[in-house]
């Protein structure tokens, strides 16, 4: 009898651990739990983390996850308004929104994924197609900073004004595909543009032109540099002529100056006695220019000659020098 | 043995299990005490954890978030009821992109590029053109609550929010800006970009910096954008030669005209002297003169043609009265002429 009793109390034991197990299902804080009964769904969604319980064997847990998940797209080849051909990479990220609603339609994240990827490509596609690639680019109008005095080369795509820009094209995106995401029971909570690329033929050409600008620009730093080389030179001549006609005219000034200074002094003192001052440049001048070369007739009614035959001879009235 | 052939009777199946009964019995008791014990171990260390001092500990009981433990020895709950999640909020966390760092040592290496990092630093340009951007991002985890269950793969995501941040600025700058004057300002920007969709994404990572490293055009245009470098080189050095000329020119005609100057100013001082000198020594003269100008007169004349006339070639002295010498006189070059 005893023996039996032991056997009852196992299998109870055991059958009570069972349905325990069935009935406590945890909740963790990354996740939210939709209670099914024989594959119905029953009440609200489980978000509360934690210990919880169910009726054990008919009722089942299926657990979605509750934080942001993951979509990354592939590179998608579109072209833009403007026919460029580029590689848009996208990525978005997403939650269950409404775990019933997302069990229902979608069943699992595989199935979500798929969706995903149908309709953030269809809508990135559409987006891009019908703007420019200048659109996708850029974010703003701003003007770009200028590295030297010299203004860069640039294309006309490249000065095209931007209407919308980067951030509300992904806005837009993010819109219209969020349109039909309330059906599957997901929230789109974000999509960037994480990539844009060129495609390899576009992106030769693109080499080429960055080429050919670069050059266009090396070209206009060379002949700016020989410009303003010969400015220099230039000015460097202008100045040469002023300081040396300036220095020509402050020395003739100067000299002149002298020459008059002291011609007054001069002449205030010849002006004493005039006869007497050109009686002394003559006797100057006799010193100064007879020399061997020179002949002197000279008459003895000179003043010198004048005892040369008597001594008593009377004073001569004038003197007379030749040469 | 009994239990062989046909006399295996009820009694023999009793007995057996009565010995069975005894020997289990005996037993029991040393099996319950080991299970027993094994189930103490199992506890004891599997509700000990340990946090490091960069780290904090989340612990959740039954999925459900209960505390975060700061530090040091602590004790939890066993058999999987408590759970620890270590997020490692003092560290400075770092994410290297358009490259990778190898082995970080005094002189770091780096993993060849390959197609993963070529097509991270690959970029558009404001002007449409493509640069390769690398560059880093530094951060912490400021709140480890959000930073666990805000995001599945919450790293995966914030190296694609970095991604789209930085292509994000450099697609509304210039290549020429990207390469020179805009590096600092594109970091910034983009770190405030990134900044701003942590906010939006609430992951709880802060981002403290983030740094551009290797900006340059694509491999194919990198010549020309060098020789854009070199004309700029040759530019400055025309200019250079220029000034170089102009500085050696025009302070050598500044001293030249100087001294122009100063030699005209020499001049016009000598002049003036001189003119002083020659004046004083008339006035002196003259003063002596006109006590008795006719001695003084005579003086220097005669003073004047003994001093002369040894220096004249030839001299020529005749009488007015005898008129007959002068005919005679030839008139011939030659120095042996008798007067």
């Amino acid at each position: 009898m005893k023996t039996r009793s032991w056997w009852i109390t196992a299998g109870l034991v055991v059958l009570g651990i069972v349905t325990l197990s069935s009935a406590l299902y945890t909740v963790s804080e990354t996740e939210q739990v939709v209670i099914t009964q024989f594959g119905q769904p029953i009440g609200q969604a489980i978000t509360q983390p934690g210990l919880h319980l169910k009726v054990p064997f008919a009722q089942e847990a299926n657990v979605f996850d509750k934080r942001w998940l993951e979509w990354n797209g592939n590179p998608n080849q579109v072209p833009t308004r403007d026919k460029k051909y580029i590689w848009v990479e996208t990525y978005a990220r997403w939650r269950i929104a409404d775990p019933l609603l997302f069990f229902q339609r979608l069943r699992d994240e595989r199935g979500a994924q798929s969706r995903l990827d149908d309709i953030i490509d269809g809508e990135t596609r559409n987006v891009i197609a019908n703007h420019n690639l200048i659109e996708v680019v850029r974010t703003s109008n701003r003007d770009f900073e200028r590295a030297e005095e010299v203004e860069d080369v640039m294309e006309a795509e490249a000065m095209r004004q931007v209407e919308l820009g980067r951030d509300k094209i992904t806005r837009l995106i993010l819109e219209r595909a969020s349109h039909v995401m309330p059906d599957y029971g997901i929230e789109l909570v974000d999509i960037q543009i994480q990539r844009v690329n060129y495609i390899e033929s576009v992106q030769a050409k693109v080499f080429d032109r960055m080429i050919s600008e670069r050059k266009r620009i090396a070209d206009r730093h060379r002949s700016e540099g020989q410009g303003k080389s010969a400015e220099i030179r230039g000015k460097k001549e202008r100045e040469l002529k002023v300081i040396e006609s300036e220095a020509y005219r402050k020395t003739q000034e100067i000299m002149g100056r002298g020459d008059a200074e002291a011609a007054g002094i001069y002449a205030e003192a010849y002006n004493r006695n005039r006869e007497l001052y050109r009686f002394l440049r003559t006797m100057d001048t006799y010193r100064s220019t007879i020399d061997k070369d020179s002949w002197l007739v000279l008459s003895t009614s000179a003043d010198l000659y004048r005892y040369l035959q008597s001594a008593n001879a009377a004073p001569a009235t004038g003197r007379s020098a030749a040469r | 043995m009994a239990n062989s052939g046909v006399d295996f009777g009820p009694d023999d199946i009793f007995r057996l299990a009565r010995e069975a009964r005894d020997r289990f019995r005996s037993s029991r008791r040393l099996i319950v005490m080991i299970l027993l014990g094994l189930a103490v171990l199992v506890a004891m260390v599997s509700s000990y954890y340990q946090v490091e001092p960069d780290e904090v500990a989340l612990v959740t009981r039954f999925g459900k978030f209960v505390r975060t433990s700061e530090p040091g020895p602590h004790t939890k709950i066993p058999f999987g009821i408590e759970r620890v999640q270590k997020v490692p909020v003092q560290r400075q966390l770092k994410h290297e992109f358009g490259f990778r760092t190898a082995r970080a040592d005094i002189q770091s290496t780096f993993q060849q590029k390959d197609q993963k990092t070529a097509g991270e630093s690959a970029m558009l340009t404001g002007d449409l053109n493509v640069a390769t951007v690398e560059w880093i991002v530094q951060y912490k985890i400021a709140d480890p609550y959000k930073y666990l269950f805000k995001l599945r793969d919450v790293e995966e995501t914030f190296r694609l929010m970095a991604e789209a941040s930085m292509r994000t600025v450099v697609g509304d700058r210039s290549v020429t800006e990207l390469l020179t004057v805009g590096r600092e300002s594109i970091a910034a920007k983009a770190k405030e970009l990134l900044s701003n969709l942590c906010k939006l994404y609430d992951n709880g990572i802060a981002v403290q910096q983030l740094v551009l490293q290797d900006v340059d055009p694509p491999e194919l245009v990198k010549p020309s954008f060098n020789a854009v470098n070199q004309a700029i080189q040759e530019r400055e050095r025309a200019i250079n030669e220029a000034w170089a000329e102009y500085n050696q020119e025009i302070p050598r005609a500044r001293g030249l005209a100087e001294q122009k100057i100063e030699a005209a100013e020499g001049y016009a001082v000598d002049r003036v002297n001189r003119a002083k000198g020659d004046a004083q020594r008339f006035i002196a003269l003259e003063e002596q003169y006109r006590k008795s100008p006719e001695v003084t007169r005579t003086r220097l004349y005669l003073e004047t043609l003994s001093a002369v006339l040894p220096n004249a070639g030839k001299k020529l002295i005749f009488d007015e009265k005898a008129k007959g010498i002068l005919p005679m006189f030839p008139l011939g070059p030659t120095q042996e002429v008798k007067p």
